[in-house]
Order: structure tokens, then sequence, then C-alpha cells
């Protein structure tokens, strides 16, 4: 099979263009480094069939980061290449357009940002292009599909002119040569959104902007989240499905081994969705209405931040600060990202450029940065005894982050390499792209946690009759007990927080825990080892070297906050 | 003492809000190669932006487009200014 790979700088929509050749969905964003691995798809090029690799973006051939060593490798003779253009920004894009055409590749260039070049007032000659390049050039809009159909008829007319290699000034002296040949931009004033852009990256303008940004995020996530679970979700556990649980339960016998795995605990005539950990109970009633709620609202919330192409210059405004923490501000981004899910979050540090700063983010996300299952949980558990609660593990867990990052990046040897990015101009975000990148989280969502969730209450209850837990819970007693004030069985949830976070918060239900309690169990859970989903992202990611002294310092400072909280309530 | 000598500035004691002509980034290959990939190089018109305080990152405008630079890279990239601040 043939191989078309998408290649061009980053933030120019090669991700878009290739879920149009494909069908593929991936993520989209506006920000630089959204794509972090290889997608591959297929693309029906008549009889034939070819395979479409979406390639992260790279700037050129030169290797200057491992993004643009690993592309490098893949750019072996017998594949195509669909450079993938910035329309607005030509000169700069077209740098690595003629290392591709000096490699001697076949090319086919996709103008792509079309539209936009109207809106700016720049003016391209699509024809002269193509012929001073010698290959063919499409305009293309991947958001609306524009000029796609065109392009994939242009696949097998890719060619390679035959141009010997050149110094890297005498490439940048033959783009001179072409702008002036093929572009004309008429000088314009500054669009509000520009005026936005700027504001948003200085000092003082740009504090505000952010902590309103933030704040007005978080408010957002909080209002759709309640709602949903108040008006939606709660009225069709409590009144529909709850009717079905007990007749389920009185078929079942009321009682017994199979009953308390399927119906849970049920006394009393009433269903406890929280406490009960059956598997039509809880083990529906937590993932969809405790988590789902915060997961769609979460990801509405991200979607839109991501799109505005607002994340970057938030970067830009905590670099100073994130210098602290060994990390330079780009890492905020990752950050970000794991308050939802700490896979992605993990995956996602691939934008920093070293190991060392990779290892300390990594470590920071899955130590301190909870995932929005957990948070979900926190929210519902420890919220019932008032927010004053939820605020220290909240803090807790910012303070942790601060003071681990100072040790990291004095313990980890290196040094943290500065911002170097360009900056995406504000867009509004397209609706369309943002539900699509929001439902694709959902389902990923549904589709890892709910088989885990399942799958853990059956555990749970099998673990339970044949004694195994009291038998971990005796051996750990004088630790949970001494250490952190805990019942000896919360270290069961402990135990199970390494399959899932959100179940194993809300195996501390039943406990009967004192608001304190809760408070160190939330914070000590969030630092324990992350969830093993994460736990494998981190290790195939960072090695079993880093992955082990991460885990070290997790231990120690879960255990070691944990005591701390304990003394201080 | 010539013009272009006199105004010679480091971006990083460049005015917000001043334009200038990049004349030298003074660093390595892959500074420099890191740089020109981002459209700075010797000969373009820029325009700051901002910076952050604390010795933050820089923010220009190039070729309308924004680029943030980190404090350090940024004092090695010397502009020739418009205007005498």
């Amino acid at each position: 099979m043939k191989n078309v790979l998408l290649v061009g700088n980053p933030n120019v929509g090669k991700s878009v263009v290739f879920s149009r050749l494909t069908g593929v969905r991936t993520t989209i964003s506006n920000y630089p480094g959204t794509t972090v691995s290889y997608t591959r798809g297929v693309l029906k090029l008549g009889e034939e069939k070819v395979e479409v690799v979406d390639v992260p973006g790279i700037y050129t051939l030169e290797p200057t980061s491992e993004a643009e060593e690993i592309a490098l490798k893949m750019l072996q003779s017998g594949v195509t290449v669909i450079n993938v253009v910035n329309a607005t920004h030509l000169e700069r894009s077209l740098y690595l357009t003629l290392q591709l055409l000096e490699r001697g590749l076949p090319i086919v260039v996709a103008l792509n940002m079309w539209d936009d070049t109207k809106h700016q007032g720049i003016h391209i000659d699509v024809e002269k292009l193509r012929a001073l390049l010698g290959v063919p050039v499409i305009p293309t809009v991947a958001l609306t599909g524009e000029g796609i159909k065109e392009l994939v008829q242009n696949i097998p007319k890719a060619t390679s002119p035959n141009i010997s290699p050149r110094s890297r000034d005498e490439r940048w002296a033959a783009i001179g040569d072409i702008i002036s040949q093929v572009q004309h931009v008429d000088h314009r004033h500054h669009t509000w959104l520009e005026r936005l852009q700027d504001a948003s990256v200085k000092p003082v303008t740009g504090v505000i902007i952010g902590i309103s940004v933030l704040v007005f995020a978080f408010l957002v996530i909080r209002l759709i989240a309640e709602n949903l679970i108040e008006h939606v979700l709660d009225p069709f556990f409590s009144g529909l499905w709850a009717p079905v649980v007990l007749r389920l339960s009185a078929i079942l016998g009321g009682s017994g081994f199979l009953h308390d795995i399927v119906v849970g605990k049920v006394a009393g005539g009433e269903v406890n969705f929280v406490e009960s950990f059956g598997l039509i109970s809880s083990g529906l009633y937590v993932p969809f209405a405790m988590v789902l709620p915060y997961i769609v609202s979460f990801y509405l919330v991200l979607g839109l931040l991501e799109d505005t192409g607002y994340l970057p210059r938030l970067a830009v405004l905590m670099d100073t600060f994130m210098h602290r923490l060994g990390v330079h501000g780009y890492a905020i981004i990752p950050t970000l990202l794991g308050l939802g899910c700490n896979v992605p979050a993990v995956l996602a540090t691939r934008i920093l450029e070293t190991k060392r700063e990779r290892f300390i983010a990594s470590t920071l996300i899955s130590i301190a940065v909870p995932c929005a299952a957990l948070q979900a949980m926190i929210f519902g558990l420890v919220g019932r005894q008032g927010a004053q609660y939820v605020i220290i593990v909240y803090g807790t867990l910012f303070v942790v982050w601060v003071f681990l990052g100072i040790i990291l990046k004095h313990a980890v040897k290196g040094f943290s390499p500065e911002l170097l990015i360009e900056m995406p101009p504000y867009r509004l975000p397209p609706w369309r792209v943002v539900l699509q990148k929001m439902w694709m989280r959902i389902y990923g969502f549904l589709a890892e946690a709910i088989p885990i969730i399942l799958g853990a209450i059956v555990v749970i209850n099998m673990l339970h009759l044949f004694g195994v837990f009291r038998a971990i819970a005796d051996f750990t007693g004088p630790v949970v007990n001494g250490l952190l004030g805990l019942p000896k069985e919360a270290v069961i949830s402990l135990v199970i927080g390494f399959l899932r976070k959100d179940v194993a918060l809300g195996m501390l239900a039943p406990l009967g825990l004192s608001a304190k309690q809760l408070v160190v169990a939330s914070v000590v859970l969030a630092m324990f080892f992350p969830c093993i989903a994460t736990f494998v992202v981190f290790l195939r990611e960072l090695g079993v070297r880093k992955m082990f002294m991460s885990t070290v310092i997790m231990i120690l400072a879960a255990l070691m906050t944990g005591g701390v909280l304990n003394v201080l309530l | 003492m010539s013009d272009g000598q006199q105004y010679l500035i480091t971006l990083t004691k460049m005015r917000s809000g001043h334009s200038g002509v990049v004349a030298e980034i003074q660093g390595g290959f892959g500074l420099i190669a890191r740089l020109n990939s981002l459209g700075i190089m010797p000969g373009k018109r820029i325009t700051k932006v901002s910076s952050m305080m604390g010795q933050g990152p820089v923010t220009i405008e190039v070729d309308r487009v924004q680029v943030a630079i980190g404090f350090g890279m940024a004092n090695r990239i010397m502009v020739k200014l418009d205007q005498v601040s």
C-alpha cells in the first residue's frame, strides 16, 4: 500500500485535513503541538487504498527536536507528501516545503486556511506559486472541507521537480524571491480579536484576563455539572431506576452472593446508590450520575479553551512561575489536560523539549493533579461535608504541586529550556470541532471507565467475601490508622484506587468517615499511585527507571502529606 | 558613530510597542535555526508586543504572527530600532 504523509508546521491544520481525508477523528485544537503521535488512516483513491499518516508538526528537516527526528526517518523514498501550509504564514511555511522538494519527494501542497487570507488582506497568486514550485498547489479550508476533493484528485499528480540541495541562507533567499512574486499584503488595522491577543500577553491585562478565564471556566464547569446531576441524572436514578433495582432485588431473593454483586446492599426498601456497591446500583450510578456530568462539562470548557487559541498565551503568562517548578510555561497545557484525565496529559508532555522536563511534568501531574473522575467524587462526597473541606483538598494538592516542583527542579539534574512558541491567532471556536472533540473524549471515558468500574465492583465483592480485604486491612492497619488517622478498612480504597479513583473514593462512603478523615483520604488517594492506565502510559513514555523513581516520590509524598494533614486538621 | 549602531539594542531592552529590524542573533546554529523557522532572522521587521515581569518571556509580532521568546533567547536577539526611546 502506498503511503501518504501529512507534513507541515505545527498548528496549520494537518489533523483537520487528515480527518477530512480518512474519516478518522483526531483531536483538533488551536495550539501548536496538539498532535504528539502518529495517527494512521486509510483513504480510497479510486480503486486503490492508500495509507495516510498524520505527522506531528515540524518546522524543518534539520532535526532540532524529537518530533523532527522521527519525521525525518519516515520521509524515505516511496512516500508521497501532502505538505500542509498555512496560507496566512506562507513565508515561514515555505522553508519546509523547499527542504521537502530538495529531498526529491513527490509533493502536493495544500494551501490551508485559505479563507483566512481573505479576512487578513493577504493576496496569493496560486498559479504563479504552482509554477515557481513546480508542484500542484491546492487552496483548502479543511474545517469546512473546501478544496479537499481537489486535493485528493491531485495526490496522484504529486511531482518532484529536480532541485539541488541549498544552504539555509540560499533557501531563505529563494523564499524571499518567491514571496515577492506571489504574495501581496494589504495594510490594515488591528481587529478587536488582535487587540485582545496583545492584551492577553501584557503583564497587567494578561493577569486579569488569565484569572478571569480560569475562574469563569471553573464556574461554568460546576454550573453545567451540578445542573445535570440535580435536574437530569438524580431524578432519573431515584425516580425511574430505583424501582427497577428494588424489583430485581426481590427477584434475586433479597440477599445472597449473587444478589449482593448484582444489586448490592439494599436495606429497608431504599437504594443508596453511593454505598450499596452492586453492579446495577453503584456500578451505574457512580460513572453515569456522579462522574459523567463533570466529564461532559469539563471537556466542553476545555475544548472551548483549546480552540480559541488562549492556552499558549496562558503558557506565556505562567512561564516565570513554571520555571520555578523546573519546567517552562508550556507545561501548563498538559497540566490542564490532566485535570480531565492523567493519561492524555502524560502523553501531551511530549510537547516539552527535554526528558527532564517530561519527567518533572509527568510526575507532578500524576501526583498532584486530580483527574475529572476523582474531582467529581470529591465534589460529590467531600462537598456534602461543606465547601471548606473541598477547598482544603484542592489547596493541599496545589501546595504539594508547587513544593514538589521546587524540590524536583533542584533534585533532577539539568536545566529547563526556554519557552519559544508561535501563538495561534484567536478564533471563535468552530462548534462542530468543539462538540466532536467533546464526544470523542466522553466516549473514550465511557469505553474505558465502565468496564473497569463494573469489574472493580465484582472484584471488591469477591474479595470481601473471601476475607482478603480483612487480611490486608489488618496488615496495614498500623500505618493507615497511626499515620493517617483513618480506619484500617480505608486501605482497601487505596488499593482499589490503583484501578479507578472514582470507585475508590466511593468505597469510603459506607465507612462513615468524619469530614477530616474524608479530606485526608481524598488527598492521599489523589496523590497515591496513579490509576493503572496512567501507570502504563507513564511506563511506556518514560521507562522503568523513571517510573520507579516517580513511584517512590509518590508514596513518600502521599504518606507525608496525609500525615501532616492528620496532625494539622 | 553611525546611526545604526546607536539604536542597536537587545530585544529584552526594547520597549513594548516599538518596532525595529532584527540585526543579529548571537547564538549557535541550533538557536538560529529555531528562531529562523519562526520567521525571526536578520533583516526581519518586528514589533515588540510585551514582556512579562520577572525576566519572563518577550512576545513579538513578526510577519503578522505573535511569537513568545524566553528571556535568555530574547537577550541574544539584537534589534535596530526605528525610533530613539
